[in-house]
């Protein structure tokens, strides 16, 4: 007998163990939901796999008789559209301000503990008065995911920005290079890497806050779909939109990781 | 013409001397070691010739001037680690230095210039041995490559003093050797000041034209932080008298396998199973000649 932690998977198994879990959860689904039906063919909490592919093409593949649009794809938009402002305008305030709060030591203390507790505010608490002073449109919703993004890496920038050895600042310096240059040339490209992996972690987060935005005012958008339909017991409808937000998430983090790799060479070289 | 003068230097943390009265003047072209145990004050004496710290009281002249508050280029510096960047491949990394000092918004430089640039970093590339290596990132190199990419980065700035904190302290026995002439060969063939702080005596006193060694010259047995370090041995050497410790030692490029061999036929009567045999044509001439 080996320990345990020696025992290591094959490439072959540990596809096949991978998608394991998945197959698993599908099977318990299909045969819960089977027993439920047969009880009760009007049941709406388990819907059968013809149930999903009625709403997905009702949704996604079916004129709205109202609006002629396709509902499903106009939510994705949507949402999609103010995940990607808010994680890009939070991504550049992390890297005009997270970076010299870092590096320059007046706007270190000036600006650290400020920032250490802005980002403590629950983003959900303040939403309420980001509805009131931007409105019900798009604004707020961005507001809330850069209010509930951006602090946090906006610190993390400046702890990886701190956590430069102090070598290569000094290096940079014999070689004649200014603040500027300090910045631009050794921190940016040295703290990339890890701008990509908190974003990557954040992707979740940033889901959640578009969710309750769009959740509690909203006239479109995946979370108001399902917070719509809710009403109605809709599974049919709440279910597949969740897979399809987890299938979102899951590529734009592949995406980052595919960044990460291509902007930061030097630091994937193993 | 480079003159360091450190004249009644001291220096303190919170109140703990760590070095007093520290006077000492190098003349140009000087290799200086600077020896003494962990936490002697060494490296914060280097450091103060770097303006990576200020000394408490006493000052630092370069040529009768003081030397600038913050690390400017006329002092270049080699550290122990982090001294390459890890970011810029092996090329960048020794152009980083003249794009920052030409272009000071971008700091990148191109078309005539930077070819310009470019053969005079191919040529430090060649000396210190990595022109083959000029598109490879640091990570894919071993510490000795590193450290000579790092002096090599140093040089092009063609520094009046090179500082040197411990660079070959990370590395395995023969490429120290290779490093210890590589730098006496920069070292010759620039009209440059070298300080360099290690802790090995010997390194000191192959490389060094003058070893200053420092520790405390008083102690309390009951408060040993009361007083600080400063120089108690000042040495000059001339190198063209330098007698080599021993002969084998002047080698060049001892392979790992030459030494093992040579320690092997030093500790011949220990052995008592295997028999050491050259596998390589080089280290088979440096048995041959341990026989004879």
């Amino acid at each position: 007998m080996r320990r345990a932690i020696n025992y290591v998977p094959d490439r072959h198994s540990g596809l096949i163990l991978a998608i394991l879990p998945f197959v698993f959860l599908m099977g318990i689904y299909l045969v819960g939901s089977d027993a439920r039906l047969s009880a009760n063919p009007d049941d709406k909490l388990m819907p059968g796999l013809k149930a999903f592919f009625d709403a997905i093409n009702h949704l996604a593949f079916t004129e709205n008789r109202r609006t002629g649009e396709y509902v499903f794809w106009t939510d994705t938009l949507i949402s999609l559209q103010r995940i990607f402002i808010g994680l890009s305008i939070s991504t550049v305030l992390a890297i005009v301000i997270g970076l010299p709060i870092g590096l320059l030591p007046y706007l270190n203390r000036l600006f650290g503990p400020f920032m250490a507790a802005f980002s403590l505010i629950p983003p959900l608490a303040v939403l309420p008065i980001l509805f009131i002073i931007f409105g019900l449109g798009e604004l707020s919703k961005i507001v809330l995911i850069i209010f509930g993004v951006a602090p946090f890496l906006i610190r993390d920038m400046a702890m990886a920005t701190l956590a430069i050895p102090k070598e290569q600042i000094v290096k940079a310096q014999t070689l004649s290079a200014s603040s500027w240059q300090i910045l631009i040339h050794v921190v940016f490209p040295q703290v990339l890497p890890r701008l990509f992996d908190s974003l990557r972690l954040m992707l979740g987060a940033t889901w959640l806050f578009l969710i309750a935005a769009e959740a509690i005012a909203s006239e479109g958008g995946l979370g108001y779909r399902i917070f719509l339909v809710r009403r109605y017991l809709a599974m049919d409808v709440i279910l597949p939109y969740v897979a399809w937000i987890t299938l979102l998430a899951f590529l734009m983090d592949y995406f980052l990781m595919l960044g990460s790799r291509a902007m930061c060479r030097w630091h994937h070289i193993r | 013409m480079t003159e360091i003068a450190i004249k009644n230097v001291f220096k303190e943390y919170n109140r703990n001397p760590i070095l007093e009265r520290v006077n000492v003047t190098l003349p140009d072209h000087e290799f200086c070691l600077i020896l003494g145990s962990s936490g002697a004050g060494k490296s914060t004496l280097l450091r103060m010739l770097l303006s990576q710290e200020t000394p408490s009281r006493g000052e630092i002249l370069i040529d009768g001037e003081p030397i600038d508050v913050e690390p400017q280029a006329d002092r270049g510096v080699v550290f122990q680690r982090y001294s390459v960047f890890p970011h810029k491949t092996v090329l960048d990394n020794v152009l980083a230095g003249p794009s920052f000092r030409e272009s000071r918004f971008f700091g990148r430089l191109f078309g005539n210039r930077k070819a310009k640039l470019r053969d005079r970093a191919m040529e430090l590339l060649d000396q210190v041995g990595l022109s083959d290596a000029a598109d490879k990132y640091p990570v894919q190199l071993s510490g000795g490559m590193q450290q000579r990419l790092a002096i090599a980065q140093a040089l092009i700035m063609e520094p009046k003093v090179l500082l040197l904190d411990e660079p070959f302290g990370a590395l395995d026995q023969s490429t120290k050797k290779s490093m210890h002439k590589l730098i006496l060969d920069l070292w010759n063939a620039n009209k440059m000041t070298i300080v360099m702080v290690t802790h090995d005596i010997q390194e000191a006193f192959t490389l060094g034209t003058r070893v200053l060694m420092v520790d405390k010259q008083r102690r309390d047995p009951q408060a040993p932080e009361a007083y600080g370090s400063t120089i108690v041995h000042d040495l000059r050497l001339d190198p063209a008298r330098k007698a080599p410790l021993d002969p084998s030692d002047n080698e060049e490029n001892q392979s790992m396998e030459d030494i093992f061999l040579k320690w092997a036929g030093r500790m011949d009567h220990a052995i008592v199973e295997g028999a050491p045999h050259p596998t390589t044509p080089e280290a088979a001439s440096v048995s041959a000649k341990e026989v004879a």
